[in-house]
């Protein structure tokens, strides 16, 4: 089944979906952050503040710790020393929506259940026009009754996309969300999510050195046994960059030098 | 060819070419009619024995259903009982192992002495072989629940209960389809067992009275139907998982 064009910038800019009122989001603060296993140390020491409305990528090699760090900052993992807390002060709870690896759509429901999925696992009342209108968001109003099973895997990733925006979060965590799309694919929904995301506190993590540069604000690099986070790394200019933005180019050039000088040989 | 035509005329085929080599089989080799009816004569059976035949299968059929629907809620039961308390599944498995390792060969005359030689120790029999193959493909369904899944719901705030309504139940079903298939098609062996021992109605007891008084067509004629019920029995609760499992990936649809 073919991908559905995804909307294009001008016309999704034109209404941002900053719905969750006019607070600015808080940002998230990392201190001296641990994890450990028996006597192994995954990792030490992370300190990172990323500012409300920021979108942040994390960049490092397999197995480096990234997925554990995200599932940390989500709550679903408790570190082993340190801290993760809100730069408002107020609890993190309820207030961070989560992509996974993979799109974890629940395959007995049909897309516009899974995107109102956070409703009915609460118990809530949901909203459907809101659910219909981020599908349509997305590109994916006509398939609202679709199972996942029947979608391409672009469109699974859009209707991920939806189920995160309609939990209308302040904070947006993402972990390699995009790795399993063809690279092209990957583009469209790159482009999508920079847009729908803008006005959130977003922290991307990737292996990709392009994604994390069209995408981010600031790139920070985790590495090393037991890893530790290198000194961020700031583009300027809007997102998402054309692949052949200048800027882009070169802090591509300037990631896969650093990413491939910190890899052990 | 029609994939419908062809489901239906299938099976036609091959029950035709089963019995063309049970009709030669019987005219060529010249067993006596007391080893091995020929088709004609387990006709002539079937439809002059017909109303003892079918309220028979009515008598089976329901030990069976009723053994099937109380074995598969007590089975879920446990499964769900051992997968939730790993102090009742350090209990439980051991008796479970146990109730698997003695033949229900065994322990039928012991049940009919129990519960009599009405329905129940029928029913029981039939919870007892159904029993394990739900608890194990419902419990390991339940625990092989997608850890993803679960970290979702986790951040949507989602309670304990409505994790376990919304995910890890409906995440488990088609393990627990397979249980249920696997269950239905041994569930008759508990029933007709169980007549077998000490009954005074159903297939089994139609076969074992039929057997003393060597009427072997009459014994044809009742596996016949018991085959036909459980074939029944089987492609209805199939059909039944298929419905409630229409999102499950069924990768032989295809083929």
């Amino acid at each position: 089944m073919p991908d559905l064009p995804v909307s294009t910038a001008p016309v999704t800019r034109a209404q941002p979906v900053a719905a969750h009122g006019a607070h600015a989001p808080p940002g998230l603060q990392i201190r001296d952050l641990a994890l450990r296993y028996d006597r192994r140390t995954i990792f030490e020491g992370l300190d990172l503040d990323i500012k409300g409305g920021e979108f942040v990528v994390l960049l490092g090699t397999s197995g480096v710790g990234k997925s554990s760090l995200v599932k940390i900052i989500a709550g679903l993992a408790r570190p082993s020393e340190g801290s993760v807390t809100a730069s408002d002060g107020q609890p993190l709870q309820h207030r961070i929506a989560y992509m996974g690896q993979q799109d974890l759509l629940y395959p007995w429901l049909n897309v516009i259940g899974n995107v109102m999925l956070g409703s009915r696992l609460r118990r809530e009342k949901g909203d459907r026009q809101r659910a219909l209108g981020l599908l349509a968001r997305v590109g994916l109003a006509d398939r609202a009754q679709a199972l996942p099973s029947q979608l391409s895997g672009g469109m699974r990733q859009r209707a991920a996309i939806a189920r995160t925006l309609y939990e209308d979060r302040p904070i947006v965590l993402m972990d390699e969300p995009f790795s399993a799309l063809d690279t092209f694919t990957r583009a469209r929904v790159q482009d999508l999510a920079a847009e729908l995301l803008q006005g959130r506190t977003a922290l991307l993590i990737t292996h990709d050195p392009l994604e994390a540069c069209r995408l981010g604000h600031h790139l920070v690099v985790l590495s090393g046994h037991p890893a530790r986070l290198g000194p961020p790394i700031s583009i300027h200019g809007p997102t998402p960059r054309a692949p052949d933005d200048e800027e882009l180019l070169h802090t591509q050039g300037h990631l896969m030098r650093v990413l491939t000088e910190l890899e052990p040989k | 060819m029609n994939p419908r035509l062809s489901a239906v005329t299938r099976p036609l085929l091959t029950l035709f070419g089963l019995v063309a080599v049970w009709f030669v089989v019987s005219k060529v080799s010249g067993t006596p009619a007391y080893l091995l009816p020929d088709p004609q004569s387990v006709a002539q059976a079937l439809w002059s024995q017909r109303h003892l035949l079918l309220w028979s299968a009515g008598t089976t059929f329901t030990e069976t259903v009723l053994g099937l629907l109380l074995g598969t809620i007590l089975g879920s039961l446990v499964a769900l009982g051992m997968v939730f308390s790993p102090m009742l599944q350090r209990w439980l498995m051991p008796l479970l192992l146990l109730s698997q390792a003695i033949p229900v060969f065994a322990l039928a005359p012991l049940l009919v002495l129990w519960f009599g030689f009405g329905m129940a120790s029928k029913v029981v029999m039939a919870i007892l072989v159904i029993f394990f193959p739900i608890t194990a493909a419902f419990s390991d369904g339940l625990r092989r629940t997608e850890i993803g899944w679960l970290d979702l719901a986790r951040t949507m705030n989602a309670s304990p209960a409505a994790m376990l309504r919304h995910v890890r139940l409906p995440a488990a079903l088609p393990a627990f389809g397979s249980g249920l298939r696997v269950a239905t098609a041994i569930a008759p062996i508990g029933a007709v067992v169980g007549e077998w021992v000490g009954a005074s109605a159903g297939l089994g007891y139609v076969m074992l009275n039929a057997n003393a008084r060597i009427q072997t067509d009459v014994m044809f004629a009742a596996l016949l139907v018991l085959a036909m019920m459980a074939i029944l029995l089987w492609v209805a609760v199939d059909r039944i998982l298929k419905r409630v499992l229409y999102w499950a990936p069924d990768t032989t649809a295809a083929a």
